[in-house]
């Protein structure tokens, strides 16, 4: 049995020119330990997608689908009460803008001490000694004397590894990762990367790593979903995806990637029909 | 913090200086002088009207007059009244309790109501809660006060008789007042019912000047709250799995109070202006009054001094907004 199985799931909004369909027909899984890549161009519904399994989305949204289970629980049928017992203890999700994520009143200790002491029993010195391993964990210098610091008095690579340390903090089994690279500096993508990486092999926690970048794929994922314009075009573990791409969206977001093609090409100005796909 | 406390301040010399020519330019633009009123249906001659003029400084031309002027504050005397002849200081010292209980009242009263009507409208965006406190607040804040005075004067006064129509007390109680707020007061002299026919005279007046207040308030807080609940870090709490009471009352609200405070301490400054047509209505013994009579009797340095103190105090109140500002949102704190 899948950690995570989706089938179907289609998202839509209620907007003021109408319904607008954000997400058509997802189907994914993912087993425990896994690393799933979802790569797209932005606005393919990828981060609706997420938000729909962690229960995230506005009361504008309809969710519909066959199924949409985790570890056997259906996350449809779910209560309120629930599924806050399960987002943030047993999956867990960060955002592509990491200093936007955090909430600037507040210290990233209380911030990330907030989950501890919302799923777990710790008294107050043991919850404190937990932050500051945990921000041991994800690299932050000075882990001491970052729980009285600010967001603001961080960088974007910093508040990112905040917010990892925040999803690691109960040992999920599940971590979504959503384009967590894509707003900081390209020297802090490969760290930032890197350390995902490294707290995946070690806690053997499962992945998804949405994403729209190739290198990143190759880099990170066992497996691969190509999304366009709300549908998955293609599916396959990285080494066939590589070796021999079917679908021409595909084969152009890997002509994309520099060693491939010598320079990067903008691809979300580049439209492909229905009937190129496999 | 404290830098940023001693910068404010020394930011409020210029403006107070600018209010000195404000203030003393207006009363003396305005036509008649203290002496031709005084003298009332009686007349003075000509001669007469020179002398007196003169033995009170005021033939002098307007910026040597006005130079003496800003000589004497430099001193720390605000002067004395043409018409009590006590030091504008006193005068002020007295009435000032009554206005300041009556705009504590209202603001409490205000922001007690404002905020968590604001605050809950914007949870429960597009219900019936929503839309019936948001039209309820637009029409307080269209009402004119002098008319929703009146109209409360006339249903609970004239109708019901459930309160007095003037006045801070029962003229049956006389007792001495050391603190001037009529409620402690009222407490401390011990004559039963005298607490209550305090409560009841100062209701109607708090009603009245908290209605403007409390519409701006409640419209603030809802669209402060909408914003800040549309943020990723709201999006990021409730992904924590925190509870919604949380997430609302800790994660958003924090935020959605920045610019509430602010327009809290911009309601403290017009709620000086709502005070003065309060205790016209309501014939309340407040500065309102005093500084309505002082221009009516072109009564010169309770107008001119009267002004500068209330400007200060308008000041001194932006100035606590500004530090409390600061405390809430470190953003500004660590700047
Ligand atoms: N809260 C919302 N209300 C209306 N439309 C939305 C909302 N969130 C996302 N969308 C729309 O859904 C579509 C998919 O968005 P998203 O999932 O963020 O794309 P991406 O694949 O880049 O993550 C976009 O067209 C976006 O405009
Ligand atoms: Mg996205």
């Amino acid at each position: 049995m899948p950690l995570l199985e989706i089938r179907n799931l289609s998202v839509t909004f209620d907007t003021a020119d109408g319904p607008l369909e954000a997400a058509i027909g997802i189907d994914l899984h993912v087993d425990a330990g896994e690393v799933l890549a979802i790569v797209g161009e932005s606005g393919s519904g990828k981060s609706v997608a997420m938000l729909a399994v962690m229960g995230l989305l506005p009361d504008t949204a309809t969710v519909r689908a066959d199924a949409m289970r985790f570890d056997g629980t259906d996350l449809l049928a779910l209560s309120p009460r629930a599924r806050r017992r399960l987002i943030g203890r047993e999956m867990a999700i960060i955002f592509q803008e990491p200093i936007a994520s955090l909430n600037p009143c507040f210290t990233v200790g209380l911030q990330v001490g907030e989950v501890l002491k919302t799923h777990q029993k710790l008294g107050r010195a043991a919850r404190r000694r937990r932050i500051v391993e945990l921000f041991r964990a994800v690299g932050l210098p000075e882990p001491e004397a970052k729980l009285a610091a600010y967001p603001h008095q961080l960088s974007g690579g910093q508040c990112q590894r905040v917010m990892i340390a925040m999803a690691i903090a109960c040992a999920p089994r599940l971590l979504i990762a959503d384009e967590p690279t894509t707003a900081l500096d390209v020297t802090i993508q490969k760290q930032i990367l890197d350390l995902l990486m490294d707290l995946q092999a070690r806690t053997g926690m499962a992945m998804i790593m949405i994403t729209h970048d190739m290198g990143v794929v190759a880099e990170t994922a066992d497996r691969v979903m190509v999304q366009y314009r709300g549908r998955t075009r293609e599916e396959a573990d990285v080494l066939s995806l590589f070796a021999a791409p079917k679908d021409a969206y595909t084969r152009a977001l890997l002509a994309a990637l520099p060693e491939r093609a010598g320079g990067g090409s903008d691809l979300d100005g580049v439209a492909f029909t229905e009937e190129e796909g496999a | 913090m404290l830098n940023f406390i001693v910068r404010k301040i020394a930011m409020l010399i210029p403006t107070l200086f600018g209010i000195t020519i404000v203030s003393f330019g207006f009363i003396h633009l305005l036509p008649g002088d203290p002496v031709t009123l005084m003298a009332g249906d009686k007349g003075m001659t000509v001669q007469e009207h020179a002398a007196a003029m003169a033995r009170l400084g005021l033939d002098r031309p307007l910026w040597q007059q006005y130079l003496g002027y800003l000589g004497q504050l430099a001193h720390g005397n605000l002067g004395t009244s043409l018409v009590t002849h006590r030091p504008v200081l006193n005068d002020f010292l007295t009435f000032f309790p009554a206005t300041l209980e009556l705009s504590i009242c209202a603001m409490v009263l205000a922001v007690v109501i404002g905020m968590p009507l604001g605050v809950l409208a914007a949870v429960k965006r597009g219900t019936w809660f929503d839309q019936l406190s948001m039209s309820t607040a637009l029409v307080g804040y269209s009402m004119p006060i002098f008319w929703w005075g009146l109209l409360l004067i006339v249903l609970f006064a004239g109708v019901l008789h459930w309160a007095p129509v003037s006045g801070r007390i029962s003229l049956m109680y006389y007792f001495p007042q050391p603190t001037g707020f009529m409620l402690i007061d009222s407490l401390l002299s011990g004559e039963p019912g005298a607490f209550r026919s305090a409560v009841a005279h100062l209701a109607l007046p708090s009603i009245v000047l908290a209605t403007v207040p409390m519409a701006v308030i409640a419209r603030q807080s809802r669209s402060a709250m909408l914003e800040v609940l549309g943020q990723d870090y709201v999006r990021t709490a409730r992904a924590k799995g925190l509870a919604p009471g949380l997430v609302v009352g800790r994660h958003a609200l924090r935020n959605a109070l920045i610019p509430v405070v602010t327009v809290v301490g911009l309601q403290v400054g017009a709620l000086m202006t709502g005070a003065i047509l309060t205790e016209t209505i309501f014939s309340w013994p407040g500065i309102g009054k005093w500084i309505v009579d002082a221009i009516s009797s072109r009564d010169y340095p309770v107008v001119q001094s009267g002004l500068l103190v209330i400007a200060t105090m308008v000041m001194l109140v932006n100035l606590v907004v500004d530090i409390l500002y600061a405390v809430i949102n470190p953003r500004i704190r660590h700047a």
